[in-house]
Protein backbone atom coordinates (compact mmCIF):
# COMPACT_ATOMS: atom_id res chain seq x y z
CA UNK A 1 0.00 0.00 0.00
CA UNK A 2 1.02 3.64 -0.46
CA UNK A 3 0.99 6.11 1.83
CA UNK A 4 -2.70 7.58 1.68
CA UNK A 5 -3.65 11.34 1.65
CA UNK A 6 -6.03 13.01 3.16
CA UNK A 7 -5.78 16.26 3.81
CA UNK A 8 -7.31 19.80 4.28
CA UNK A 9 -5.10 22.33 2.87
CA UNK A 10 -4.89 26.74 2.29
CA UNK A 11 -2.43 25.99 -0.17
CA UNK A 12 -3.26 25.88 -3.94
CA UNK A 13 -3.61 22.03 -4.87
CA UNK A 14 -0.99 21.17 -7.10
CA UNK A 15 -2.14 17.91 -9.30
CA UNK A 16 0.92 16.62 -9.96
CA UNK A 17 1.87 15.83 -6.93
CA UNK A 18 -1.30 13.97 -5.73
CA UNK A 19 -1.05 12.09 -9.30
CA UNK A 20 2.13 10.58 -8.66
CA UNK A 21 1.57 9.84 -4.90
CA UNK A 22 -1.07 6.90 -6.07
CA UNK A 23 0.72 5.25 -9.07
CA UNK A 24 2.65 2.65 -8.08
CA UNK A 25 4.10 -0.99 -9.96
CA UNK A 26 0.97 -2.60 -9.31
CA UNK A 27 -1.36 -0.02 -10.51
CA UNK A 28 -2.33 0.63 -14.15
CA UNK A 29 -5.36 2.72 -14.10
CA UNK A 30 -5.42 6.55 -12.14
CA UNK A 31 -8.55 8.05 -11.83
CA UNK A 32 -8.47 11.77 -10.87
CA UNK A 33 -11.16 14.24 -10.12
CA UNK A 34 -11.11 17.76 -10.01
CA UNK A 35 -13.60 20.26 -8.53
CA UNK A 36 -12.83 23.51 -9.93
CA UNK A 37 -14.08 27.05 -9.09
CA UNK A 38 -16.45 27.93 -11.71
CA UNK A 39 -18.05 31.65 -12.43
CA UNK A 40 -22.00 30.92 -11.49
CA UNK A 41 -24.14 29.44 -9.51
CA UNK A 42 -27.71 28.95 -11.51
CA UNK A 43 -28.12 32.47 -12.80
CA UNK A 44 -25.97 34.30 -10.36
CA UNK A 45 -22.57 35.55 -11.38
CA UNK A 46 -19.75 34.28 -8.95
CA UNK A 47 -16.93 36.64 -7.90
CA UNK A 48 -15.30 33.70 -5.86
CA UNK A 49 -15.88 30.95 -3.20
CA UNK A 50 -14.57 30.69 0.11
CA UNK A 51 -14.07 26.94 1.60
CA UNK A 52 -14.52 26.21 5.06
CA UNK A 53 -14.08 22.98 7.12
CA UNK A 54 -13.79 21.16 10.49
CA UNK A 55 -9.82 19.74 9.59
CA UNK A 56 -9.46 17.33 12.22
CA UNK A 57 -13.15 15.60 11.22
CA UNK A 58 -12.99 16.61 7.36
CA UNK A 59 -9.66 14.58 7.53
CA UNK A 60 -10.95 11.53 9.44
CA UNK A 61 -13.82 11.26 7.03
CA UNK A 62 -11.92 11.65 4.27
CA UNK A 63 -9.87 9.27 5.51
CA UNK A 64 -13.26 6.77 6.01
CA UNK A 65 -14.44 7.20 2.61
CA UNK A 66 -10.60 5.81 1.45
CA UNK A 67 -11.26 3.44 3.84
CA UNK A 68 -14.73 2.49 1.71
CA UNK A 69 -13.40 2.81 -1.19
CA UNK A 70 -10.62 -0.24 -0.41
CA UNK A 71 -13.57 -2.31 1.10
CA UNK A 72 -15.59 -2.14 -1.63
CA UNK A 73 -13.15 -2.10 -5.08
CA UNK A 74 -10.40 -3.88 -3.62
CA UNK A 75 -6.54 -2.80 -3.87
CA UNK A 76 -6.64 1.14 -4.62
CA UNK A 77 -4.43 3.83 -3.66
CA UNK A 78 -6.07 6.59 -2.71
CA UNK A 79 -5.32 10.60 -1.96
CA UNK A 80 -7.98 13.64 -1.54
CA UNK A 81 -6.92 16.87 -0.63
CA UNK A 82 -9.77 19.88 -0.07
CA UNK A 83 -8.36 23.55 0.29
CA UNK A 84 -9.97 26.03 2.25
CA UNK A 85 -10.10 29.69 2.31
CA UNK A 86 -10.65 32.07 -0.89
CA UNK A 87 -10.74 30.34 -4.07
CA UNK A 88 -10.84 32.39 -7.75
CA UNK A 89 -12.48 31.45 -10.20
CA UNK A 90 -10.51 28.19 -12.07
CA UNK A 91 -8.70 27.30 -8.98
CA UNK A 92 -8.76 23.73 -7.71
CA UNK A 93 -11.03 23.31 -4.84
CA UNK A 94 -11.01 19.59 -4.19
CA UNK A 95 -8.57 16.70 -6.26
CA UNK A 96 -8.95 13.30 -5.64
CA UNK A 97 -6.87 10.53 -7.08
CA UNK A 98 -7.61 6.96 -6.85
CA UNK A 99 -5.10 4.39 -8.19
CA UNK A 100 -5.94 0.57 -9.03
CA UNK A 101 -4.50 -2.29 -10.92
CA UNK A 102 -7.58 -1.61 -13.45
CA UNK A 103 -9.49 1.21 -14.68
CA UNK A 104 -12.53 0.30 -13.97
CA UNK A 105 -12.13 -0.26 -10.00
CA UNK A 106 -10.61 3.59 -10.39
CA UNK A 107 -13.20 4.79 -12.14
CA UNK A 108 -16.05 3.64 -10.14
CA UNK A 109 -14.27 4.71 -7.27
CA UNK A 110 -13.26 7.95 -8.25
CA UNK A 111 -17.01 8.67 -8.81
CA UNK A 112 -17.77 7.19 -5.61
CA UNK A 113 -15.12 9.30 -3.30
CA UNK A 114 -15.98 12.76 -4.65
CA UNK A 115 -20.00 12.11 -4.07
CA UNK A 116 -19.30 10.25 -0.67
CA UNK A 117 -17.20 13.86 -0.35
CA UNK A 118 -19.97 16.10 -1.26
CA UNK A 119 -22.17 14.19 1.71
CA UNK A 120 -20.42 13.69 5.11
CA UNK A 121 -17.17 15.69 4.52
CA UNK A 122 -17.37 18.95 7.02
CA UNK A 123 -16.48 21.81 4.09
CA UNK A 124 -18.63 24.68 3.30
CA UNK A 125 -18.48 26.80 0.78
CA UNK A 126 -19.71 30.61 0.65
CA UNK A 127 -20.41 31.85 -2.94
CA UNK A 128 -19.75 35.62 -3.16
CA UNK A 129 -20.91 37.11 -6.08
CA UNK A 130 -22.73 40.70 -7.07
CA UNK A 131 -25.71 39.95 -5.23
CA UNK A 132 -24.14 39.42 -1.82
CA UNK A 133 -22.42 36.66 -0.18
CA UNK A 134 -24.16 33.19 0.96
CA UNK A 135 -23.71 29.91 2.35
CA UNK A 136 -24.24 26.93 0.11
CA UNK A 137 -26.13 24.24 2.49
CA UNK A 138 -28.81 21.58 1.91
CA UNK A 139 -29.87 20.27 -0.85
CA UNK A 140 -29.13 22.25 -3.12
CA UNK A 141 -25.39 21.42 -2.85
CA UNK A 142 -25.02 18.33 -3.86
CA UNK A 143 -26.40 18.78 -7.21
CA UNK A 144 -25.25 21.94 -8.12
CA UNK A 145 -22.04 21.45 -7.24
CA UNK A 146 -18.81 20.38 -9.03
CA UNK B 1 -18.31 20.20 33.64
CA UNK B 2 -17.21 21.79 31.06
CA UNK B 3 -17.53 21.13 27.03
CA UNK B 4 -16.41 22.96 24.16
CA UNK B 5 -19.11 24.07 21.35
CA UNK B 6 -17.39 24.90 17.69
CA UNK B 7 -19.98 27.10 14.93
CA UNK B 8 -19.22 26.82 11.26
CA UNK B 9 -20.35 28.47 8.34
CA UNK B 10 -23.56 30.08 8.52
CA UNK B 11 -23.43 28.97 12.26
CA UNK B 12 -20.62 31.08 13.15
CA UNK B 13 -22.10 33.79 10.92
CA UNK B 14 -25.89 33.16 13.39
CA UNK B 15 -24.02 33.12 16.41
CA UNK B 16 -20.90 35.29 15.49
CA UNK B 17 -17.93 33.41 17.01
CA UNK B 18 -15.97 30.05 15.99
CA UNK B 19 -16.52 28.47 19.71
CA UNK B 20 -17.08 29.02 23.11
CA UNK B 21 -17.04 26.89 26.31
CA UNK B 22 -20.18 25.36 27.85
CA UNK B 23 -21.06 24.56 31.25
CA UNK B 24 -23.29 21.10 31.46
CA UNK B 25 -24.39 18.52 34.46
CA UNK B 26 -23.79 15.02 34.86
CA UNK B 27 -25.98 13.25 32.36
CA UNK B 28 -26.28 16.05 29.93
CA UNK B 29 -27.04 14.60 26.44
CA UNK B 30 -26.63 16.39 22.99
CA UNK B 31 -30.03 17.42 22.41
CA UNK B 32 -29.97 19.02 25.84
CA UNK B 33 -27.34 21.15 24.54
CA UNK B 34 -29.59 22.26 21.20
CA UNK B 35 -32.28 23.13 23.26
CA UNK B 36 -30.03 25.33 25.35
CA UNK B 37 -28.12 27.14 22.32
CA UNK B 38 -31.57 27.57 21.04
CA UNK B 39 -32.43 29.59 24.49
CA UNK B 40 -28.99 31.29 24.43
CA UNK B 41 -29.01 32.21 20.78
CA UNK B 42 -32.47 32.35 19.25
CA UNK B 43 -30.66 33.10 15.51
CA UNK B 44 -30.16 29.18 15.48
CA UNK B 45 -33.84 28.26 15.79
CA UNK B 46 -34.44 29.05 11.94
CA UNK B 47 -31.31 26.48 11.22
CA UNK B 48 -31.53 23.16 14.59
CA UNK B 49 -33.77 21.38 12.14
CA UNK B 50 -30.75 20.81 9.24
CA UNK B 51 -27.87 20.89 11.55
CA UNK B 52 -25.92 17.60 12.42
CA UNK B 53 -23.96 17.08 15.57
CA UNK B 54 -20.33 15.88 15.78
CA UNK B 55 -18.98 15.08 19.18
CA UNK B 56 -14.70 14.68 19.13
CA UNK B 57 -14.67 14.60 15.15
CA UNK B 58 -17.55 12.20 14.95
CA UNK B 59 -21.28 12.35 13.96
CA UNK B 60 -23.67 11.42 16.88
CA UNK B 61 -27.20 11.33 17.46
CA UNK B 62 -29.50 13.59 20.00
CA UNK B 63 -29.00 10.85 22.72
CA UNK B 64 -25.61 10.90 22.81
CA UNK B 65 -24.54 11.36 26.60
CA UNK B 66 -21.19 14.45 26.40
CA UNK B 67 -19.03 14.27 29.07
CA UNK B 68 -16.37 16.89 30.48
CA UNK B 69 -13.87 18.22 28.30
CA UNK B 70 -15.82 16.93 24.62
CA UNK B 71 -15.75 19.17 21.66
CA UNK B 72 -19.48 19.41 20.07
CA UNK B 73 -19.51 21.16 16.85
CA UNK B 74 -22.35 22.15 15.20
CA UNK B 75 -22.26 20.95 11.49
CA UNK B 76 -24.45 22.79 9.26
CA UNK B 77 -25.32 20.45 5.98
CA UNK B 78 -21.72 19.79 4.09
CA UNK B 79 -21.29 21.80 0.62
CA UNK B 80 -17.67 20.51 0.07
CA UNK B 81 -16.60 19.71 -3.80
Amino acid sequence: MGADVFKITADPIKPDDLFAGVVRDENGAVATFAGVVRNHSGDKQTDYLVYEAYPIMAEKKMAEIGDELKAQWGVVDVAMVHRVGKLEIGEISVLIAVASPHRAEALAACQYAIDRLKQIVPIWKKEVGVGGESWVEGPQAADEGS
Amino acid sequence: MKIKVLFFASCRDAVGHRSCDWEIAEGYRVADLQRELVAAYPQLAAVQQVLSVAVNAEYVGDHTVLKAGDEVALIPPVSGG
